[in-house]
C-alpha cells in the first residue's frame, strides 16, 4: 500500500542555495499537500540536472539568497543561468510546474522565466523603504490555473523588502497583460489597496506574476506560512468559544490549498509530462 | 598585472524609486529638511581588481549582474579615482576601512567565479555613494553629514561638492603585518605597578590579585610568559567568560556568599529539581523537554559595549553570536526563534544631554533596529518577542539583548571531547576584526572608547552563519560530530579552551584560513572574527564532514588535536608559542571575597503630577516610548519565518494590537506549543532590587500564562545588566536581585536554565563614571500539550464582563512615577502565595475557554492595558468604573504591581469565575463593560476621568515610534 501510494505521489523537488530560508516550511507544504518532495542544493543539482526528468514541480522557496547581495535573488539567478538554464527550461517546456515564493519569485523574474522577464519587469524596493512582514489579502487572477483558484480572496503574510513590480514595456503605454497577473494586493472587501494593505506599491498592485500557459508561478506572499487554521494570525477572533477553528471555519483558504492544486493537478495530469518516468 | 575598475550602479531607470530614509536621516540630524524636489539618491559601487585576462568579461558583468534590471544601469570606470561626474551634484562616498567585513563582495566573487572570472585573483571591495542634489551645501555640513551616514569605526569617506575629480582611500589597501613569532612578557620580576601597568597597558582587565597569581605561577614553573599566554589567561579570566563577581565570594551584611549564583539562582534550580530540565547552566544555552524525544534550547545575550560603538555591527553580530550558542548547545540546535530587548535612552534626548563621544539614541535605535533585521531575517529564524525600554540612565551605554532558541532531540544534548579527536574550525576566516572583545566588555565606555576599541566592533556575516547553520544541521543529523561550540567571546582560545578543559590540545595557529596576510599568532588565537564554530571530529568522520560543508560552500581548517595530558600547546609554523596548564587556567584564578552594602528603602519622591488630569496622564504614557507600539520595529522583522507561529506579537482585529508574548508549533504538527515571554520592570531596580526581581519574574511569566503558557512546564533565563559593581552599594543591588530571583522562581516552581551577566555598564561622562540603572531581564519559556489555547488580549465583543484580576498595585517603581520625577517608596509586594495561585487558575480559565479576553497590567498599569485590549478590539470600546478600587485614583490607573490581569468574561460565565476565585482566595473585581462605542470610558464614581476615543487613543500610542521610521 506505501508503495503505492508513493507511486502515486507527484515528486517535488525544493531547490535551495546559500542563504535560503523557507526551504523546511516549502517541503513541509508540499508533502502535506500530498507530493513526495525532495530539497536539495543547487550545487548537487548542477553535479546531476537530471534530477528534474523525474520531478513535475520546482519550489525555488522564499529566503536571502547569497544575502541579496547585489539586488535579491541576482547571485542565484547568475548562477542558475550559468548552469541549469537550458535544463531548467526543457523542464518548463515539458509541462513542469514552477513555484517562486519572495526570493524564489524575485530570481524567476530574474531568469526571464515570468512575463516582464527578457528585461521588461523587475522586483525593486518596496515603497515604503523597507522590510515588512505583514499580513495581506490578495485577489487572484482571472485565467484558471494548476495553481489558485481565479476570482478568489486569499490571505497571506509577506515579508520581504523588495517587492515592489514595476514594469517597463516596449512601447510606451503598452498595458501589463492582465491574464498573467496571478494575485494582486487588495482589500478584505476585494478593492483597491493602498500602503499598508497594498505593502510595497506594485504596478497595479501585483503580488504575484503567472506565466502564459499557467505553470510557472511566481508570488511574493508566502503561502508555505498558512498550512494550518492557526497560523492565521487572528484565529483567536474567528470561534465563539476562542478554540483554533477548522479550516472550513475560516474566512479565506489556507495558504496550503495552492499546493495541494498543484499536486492535485499533477496527479491528474501526471501522463502529460513527458519525460517523466516512474524508472527513477 | 591586475585591473582596477569602479562601477556604479545608477538606478535612475526606476520610474517610482523609494525613499533613502537613511540619507534623509542624515539629513536632517545636520539641520537639513529635505523637499520632494531634491535630487536625493545613494549608489552601490563596487571596486573590481581582476587579472588583465578577464578585462573583456567587465561590462557584461557590470550591465547584467551588478546592475541586471532594466531599472538600473552601470557605469564603469578604470581606476578608483572617479573623473568629474557629469551629474554635477554634491556627494559621499562611504566605504568600509580596509579589513572591516563586507559581505557583498563576497556574493560578487561567487558571481565572478560563474561568469568564468579567475576569482582567485580577484579582488571586490564595495561603497555607497550619496547625491545631494538640490540642497545648500558647504564643507562642514557635508562632513558632519558623512559621519552620520558612516560610522568612522569602521567605514571611512570622502566628500565632494560636485564637479570635482572624486578620489577615494585605495579600497584594496592592506594592513601592516604584525610581529611574529614567540614574544616574552618580563613578568617573574615585576612589581606590583609594573604588574598593573602590563595589565592595562596589553587591555588585559586583570586585576592585581590576578596579576600576581599569574607572576607566582610563572615563578614556580621558572620562565616568562608568552605574550599568547598571558592573552589566553585574560580571555578565560575575564568578567565575560567566567563571570567572576556573580560567581564570587560576598559578604553582604549578615548574610555571606561564597558563590552568589551558585547559592541563590543555581540552587532554586536544584531544589526544584525537575526531570524535564535536560540542560542546565553547563552548557551555551539551557535545554527543556518538549516530550522525551525532542527538547528546546534558550539561551539570551547581552552586545551593549559593540552596540554603543556601531550599533549596526553590534547588535548584528550580537544576534550572530547568540544563534551560534544556539548552533553550539549540545552537538547543535536548530535556532526556531530569536528575541530582542533593548534599553536606550529617550528618542528626544537634547544633544547636550549627550555624553562627548555617544551616538544619538535615535541613531543607536535605528541601527540596532536594523542590525537585527538584517541579520536576524537573513538567518531565516522568527524574531518574535522583545521588548524596548526608554529611561535616561542609558544615555551613555544602551542595552541590547538578543536570544535564540533552538530545537534539537534529546541524543544531541550531550557532547564529549575524547583525546585524539581532531579540533576543526568550521566557518568564517580570522581576522584582525575583534580583537579583545572580551576583555572590552568588562571595561567603561569613554569618550575613547571609539579609538580604543574599535577592533573590538565588528559587521556581521548572516549568510556566512547561514551556510555554517545549514551544513551543522546535516553534520549533526549524520553524527559526525562529538562535541561543538562556537568561537565568541575570546574567538578560538576561549572555545578550544572549553573544550579541551578536560584533555588539553595542540593547535596550529598557522593552519587557521586568514582574511588577509600578516596575521601574528596572538592575534589569530583571540580574534572574535564572526560566523565561526569549533567541532571535536573522529578522525574517521571527517572526510565525510569535508563532503558535506564543500556543498554548503563553508570552509574547514584541521587545527590540530585534544589531548590526554592536561597541555594547551600552541604553535605557529611548528614554533611553540605558548605552552598553558589548563588545570591553571580553569582553576587558578585566585577568589576574592567583595563586600556589599545591603540596600536601604528609598524615601519617596512624589511624582509631579498634580497639574495633569487622568485622561492628560494617559495619553503621556500611551505615547512614551516604553508603551508606544512597537509596530514599526516589529513589522522589520521576519517574525513568520518557518512557518511555525501561532501566536504572533501583533494580533486582534486589525492585526495591530500587542500580544504578551508570541508561541510557535515547534513539530509542526500541532502535538505541542513553545510559548516564549519576557519581563523586565526598568522603574523598580532603583527601587528595590529584590521587588524587581520577583516582578521581573512575575511579569515574564504572566505574560508567557497570558501567551497560552503553563506553569506546570516553564523555565526562565536570567539577564542581569548592572554598572560599576566594585560599588558595594551596587553590588549589593545585585546580591538582593539574585535573592529575588530565586524566591520567585521557587514560588512559581519554574527553574532558571541558563543566564549571563553583562557587568560594567558604566560610562564617563564630564569626568564622572555614571552606572546604568539596575536591570533584570527575565526570559520564559514554556512548553504545553496539544494545540494552543491562548485568548489574546484584543477585546473580541461588547457586552461582556470587564474582571481586574489580582491585588492592587502601587505608585512606586511604576512608570507614571519615574517618567514624571518620582522616585522611591515602597512597591506593590511580591506574594509568594498568591502568585502561583494565581496563575494555575488563570491557566485553567484559559483552557476552559472562559476568558475572552485577556491582558497583564505591566507599565503603565490599568489605564494602559485597558487602552491596549481596546485596540485590537476592531471598533469594541470600554467602560469602566473604578470607584471599587479606592480613593486614590491615580493609583488605582497607573499604579504597577505583581500578579494582575485585566479580563473580559462572557456574562455567563462571571458567576463560574467568581466562584473560582473565591474558592481559591484570588482577588476579582469586575469593573465595567466592553461596549458597542469604540470609546474607552473610565469613571471614578461620579467622575468619568477618562474619554476618549479608542482611534484617537490608537493613534497617540501607534505614532511615537512611527516617526523613527517613516514610510514616505
Amino acid at each position: 500500500m506505501a508503495d503505492l501510494m508513493s507511486r502515486s505521489a507527484p515528486r517535488a523537488l525544493v531547490l535551495r542555495a546559500a542563504g535560503t530560508n523557507c526551504d523546511l516550511e516549502t517541503v513541509h507544504a508540499l508533502e502535506l499537500a500530498g507530493a513526495e518532495v525532495e530539497s536539495i542544493h543547487v550545487n548537487a543539482l548542477s553535479r546531476d540536472p537530471s534530477i528534474l526528468d523525474g520531478v513535475g514541480l520546482v519550489a525555488f522557496p522564499g529566503g536571502f539568497t547569497f544575502g541579496d547581495d547585489v539586488a535579491s535573488g541576482a547571485v542565484l539567478a547568475h548562477i542558475i543561468e550559468q548552469r541549469l538554464r537550458p535544463q531548467l527550461q526543457r523542464f518548463v517546456d515539458r509541462g513542469g510546474l514552477v513555484i517562486g515564493i519572495c526570493n524564489g519569485f524575485q530570481v524567476l523574474v530574474r531568469l526571464g522565466l515570468l512575463p516582464g522577464g527578457e528585461g521588461r519587469g523587475a522586483l525593486l524596493w518596496n515603497q515604503s523603504g523597507r522590510f515588512e512582514d505583514r499580513w495581506v489579502y490578495l485577489n487572484s487572477g482571472s485565467e484558471e490555473s494548476p495553481w489558485f483558484a481565479p476570482g478568489e480572496r486569499y490571505f497571506m503574510p509577506v515579508a520581504h523588502s523588495e517587492g515592489r513590480f514595476e514594469w517597463f514595456p516596449d512601447q510606451p503605454g503598452q498595458e501589463f497583460p492582465t491574464e498573467q497577473v496571478a494575485f494582486s494586493y487588495c482589500n478584505e472587501d476585494q478593492s483597491v489597496a493602498s500602503y499598508p494593505d497594498d505593502p510595497n506599491g506594485s504596478h497595479r498592485s501585483i503580488a504575484g506574476l503567472i506565466s502564459a500557459d499557467g505553470k510557472v508561478l511566481g508570488m511574493m506572499p508566502h503561502p508555505e506560512r498558512f498550512v494550518r487554521p492557526e497560523h492565521h494570525p487572528s484565529w483567536m477572533r474567528i470561534r465563539p468559544d476562542g478554540a483554533i477553528p477548522l479550516e472550513e471555519q475560516l474566512p479565506v483558504p489556507l495558504g496550503l490549498s495552492i499546493f495541494r492544486r498543484a499536486v492535485d493537478h499533477l496527479k491528474t495530469h501526471q501522463s502529460d509530462l513527458v519525460g517523466e518516468g516512474g524508472t527513477r | 598585472m591586475s585591473l582596477t575598475y569602479t562601477v556604479t550602479i545608477l538606478h535612475d531607470l526606476d520610474p517610482n524609486p523609494s525613499p533613502d530614509h537613511d540619507l534623509r536621516e542624515a539629513l536632517m540630524a545636520v539641520g537639513c529638511s529635505p523637499d520632494e524636489g531634491d535630487l536625493l539618491a545613494s549608489d552601490p559601487i563596487f571596486y573590481l581588481r581582476i587579472p588583465e585576462q578577464d578585462a573583456d568579461r567587465v561590462e557584461a558583468l557590470a550591465q547584467q549582474f551588478l546592475a541586471g534590471s532594466p531599472a538600473c544601469r552601470a557605469v564603469v570606470h578604470p581606476g578608483v579615482t572617479m573623473p568629474p561626474r557629469d551629474d554635477d551634484q554634491a556627494a559621499i562616498v562611504v566605504q568600509r576601512r580596509p579589513g572591516v567585513m563586507d559581505p557583498v563582495s563576497q556574493s560578487v566573487i561567487h558571481a565572478m567565479s560563474e561568469s568564468g572570472f579567475v576569482s582567485s585573483q580577484c579582488q571586490v571591495r564595495t561603497a555607497r555613494r550619496y547625491r545631494i542634489g538640490g540642497i545648500e551645501t558647504n564643507v562642514s555640513m557635508l562632513d558632519g553629514l558623512a559621519s552620520r551616514l558612516g560610522n568612522g569605526i569602521v567605514d571611512e569617506w570622502r566628500s565632494f561638492s560636485g564637479g570635482e575629480e572624486e578620489q577615494v582611500p585605495d579600497p584594496f589597501r592592506e594592513f601592516p603585518s604584525h610581529s611574529q613569532g614567540r614574544v616574552e612578557i618580563p613578568l617573574i620580576e615585576a612589581s606590583d605597578e609594573e604588574l598593573v601597568a602590563i595589565s592595562v597597558d596589553g587591555g588585559l582587565s586583570l586585576d592585581l590579585a590576578e596579576m600576581q597569581a599569574i607572576r607566582q605561577h610563572y615563578i614556580e614553573r621558572g620562565r616568562e610568559p608568552s605574550e599568547i599566554e598571558l592573552e589566553t589567561i585574560a580571555q578565560t579570566w575575564s568578567e565575560h567568560c567566567c563571570h567572576k563577581t556573580l560567581t564570587g565570594a560576598i559578604r553582604h551584611g549578615d548574610l555571606r556568599y561564597g558563590n552568589l549564583l551558585q547559592e541563590t539562582i543555581f540552587q532554586a534550580t536544584r531544589q526544584l529539581d525537575l526531570p524535564w530540565c535536560w540542560s542546565i547552566f553547563r552548557d551555551n544555552a539551557g535545554v527543556i523537554g518538549i516530550d522525551e524525544e525532542w527538547g528546546v534550547s534558550f539561551k539570551v545575550e547581552t552586545h551593549n559595549h559593540p552596540s554603543a560603538l556601531e550599533p549596526y555591527g553590534g547588535a548584528g553580530t550580537g544576534i550572530g553570536g547568540v544563534i551560534r550558542d544556539t548552533l553550539g548547545t549540545g552537538v547543535g540546535a536548530r535556532p526556531i526563534l530569536n528575541t530582542d530587548v533593548f534599553c536606550f535612552a529617550p528618542t528626544d534626548t537634547a544633544a547636550e544631554n549627550l555624553p562627548t563621544g555617544t551616538l544619538h539614541p535615535r541613531r543607536l535605535l535605528r541601527g540596532v533596529v536594523a542590525g537585527v533585521r538584517d541579520y536576524g531575517n537573513r538567518m531565516g529564524i522568527p524574531t518574535a518577542n522583545g521588548a524596548i525600554h526608554f529611561h535616561p540612565g542609558f544615555v551613555g551605554n544602551p542595552l541590547v539583548f538578543c536570544g535564540s532558541v533552538g530545537l534539537m532531540r534529546r541524543e544531541h544534548v550531550d557532547k564529549e571531547v575524547h583525546p585524539g579527536d581532531l579540533v576543526v574550525a568550521v566557518g568564517g576566516k580570522t581576522g584582525r576584526d575583534g580583537i579583545h572583545g572580551a576583555t572590552f566588555s568588562s571595561r567603561e565606555l569613554t569618550e575613547d572608547s571609539e579609538q580604543d576599541s574599535s577592533g573590538a566592533v565588528q559587521i556581521g556575516n548572516p549568510l556566512e552563519e547561514k551556510k555554517v547553520l545549514d551544513a551543522m544541521m546535516r553534520i549533526r543529523d549524520e553524527n559526525l560530530c562529538r562535541s561543538v561550540t562556537d568561537c565568541g567571546a575570546g574567538g578560538f582560545s576561549s572555545a578550544v579552551g572549553e573544550m579541551g578543559e578536560e584533555t588539553g590540545a595542540e593547535i596550529h595557529l598557522d593552519r587557521a584560513p586568514l582574511k588577509y596576510p600578516g596575521l601574528g599568532p596572538t592575534e589569530v588565537w583571540i580574534s572574535e572574527a564572526q560566523e565561526r564554530m569549533v567541532f571535536a571530529v573522529e578522525p574517521s568522520k571527517l572526510a565525510r564532514i569535508q563532503e558535506i560543508l564543500l556543498e554548503e560552500e563553508v570552509e574547514c581548517a584541521v587545527l590540530g588535536e585534544f589531548r590526554d595530558d592536561g597541555k594547551l600547546r600552541l604553535l605557529h609554523h611548528d614554533l611553540l608559542v605558548g605552552e598553558l596548564d589548563v588545570k591553571f587556567l580553569h582553576g587558578g584564578r585566585p577568589s576574592q571575597e567583595r563586600v556589599s552594602i545591603p540596600p536601604e528603602p528609598k524615601p519617596l519622591i512624589k511624582a509631579e503630577v498634580d497639574h495633569l488630569d487622568a485622561q492628560q496622564l494617559l495619553c503621556t504614557l500611551l505615547a512614551d516610548g516604553n508603551v508606544a507600539s512597537k509596530e514599526p520595529v516589529i513589522r522589520q522583522y521576519d517574525h513568520e519565518v518557518q512557518g511555525r507561529m501561532t501566536l504572533r506579537p501583533l494580533a486582534g482585529a486589525d492585526r495591530d494590537a500587542p500580544m504578551d508574548g508570541c508561541a510557535l508549533d515547534p513539530l509542526r504538527d500541532g502535538s505541542h506549543q513553545v510559548v516564549v515571554s519576557c519581563g523586565l520592570t526598568l522603574g523598580m531596580g532603583e527601587v528595590d532590587p529584590y521587588q524587581m526581581a520577583c516582578h521581573s519574574v512575575d511579569e515574564a511569566l504572566r505574560n508567557c500564562i497570558a501567551s497560552g503558557g503553563s506553569l506546570e512546564r516553564a523555565a526562565l533565563l536570567d539577564n542581569y545588566a548592572w554598572g560599576d559593581v566594585k560599588d558595594p552599594a551596587i553590588l549589593g543591588q545585585i546580591v538582593e536581585c539574585s535573592r529575588g530571583a530565586a524566591d520567585a522562581a521557587l514560588a512559581y516552581g519554574t527553574p532558571f536554565i541558563s543566564g549571563k551577566d553583562s557587568l560594567h555598564n558604566t560610562y564617563r561622562a564630564g569626568g564622572v563614571s555614571r552606572s546604568i540603572p539596575p536591570v533584570l531581564l527575565v526570559s520564559a519559556i514554556s512548553i504545553t500539550k496539544g494545540p494552543l489555547r491562548v485568548p489574546g488580549s484584543d477585546l473580541k465583543e461588547a457586552g461582556s464582563s470587564m474582571m481586574l484580576i489580582g491585588p492592587e498595585g502601587a505608585i512606586p517603581g511604576s512608570l507614571m512615577q519615574w517618567l514624571h520625577g518620582g522616585g522611591g517608596g515602597i512597591p506593590a509586594p511580591f506574594d509568594r502565595q498568591l502568585g502561583p495561585r494565581l496563575l494555575q487558575q488563570v491557566r485553567q480559565w484559559i483552557v476552559a475557554g472562559q476568558l475572552r479576553s485577556l491582558h497583564d497590567l505591566s507599565d503603565g498599569g490599568l489605564a494602559v492595558a485597558a487602552a491596549e485590549m481596546a485596540f485590537g478590539g476592531g471598533g469594541v470600546g470600554l467602560d469602566l468604573d473604578i470607584g471599587a478600587l479606592g480613593d486614590d485614583r491615580n493609583r488605582s490607573l497607573f499604579g504597577e504591581g505583581p500578579h494582575r490581569f485585566l479580563a473580559e468574561v462572557r456574562d455567563t460565565d462571571v458567576e463560574r469565575i467568581t466562584a473560582d476565585a473565591e474558592a481559591v482566595g484570588i482577588p476579582l473585581t469586575c469593573i465595567g463593560r466592553s461596549v458597542v462605542e469604540p470609546t474607552l470610558i473610565i469613571r471614578h464614581g461620579l467622575d468619568r476621568c477618562i474619554e476618549s476615543g479608542v482611534g484617537e487613543l490608537k493613534q497617540i500610542w501607534k505614532r511615537s515610534l512611527e516617526a523613527i521610521w517613516p514610510t514616505s
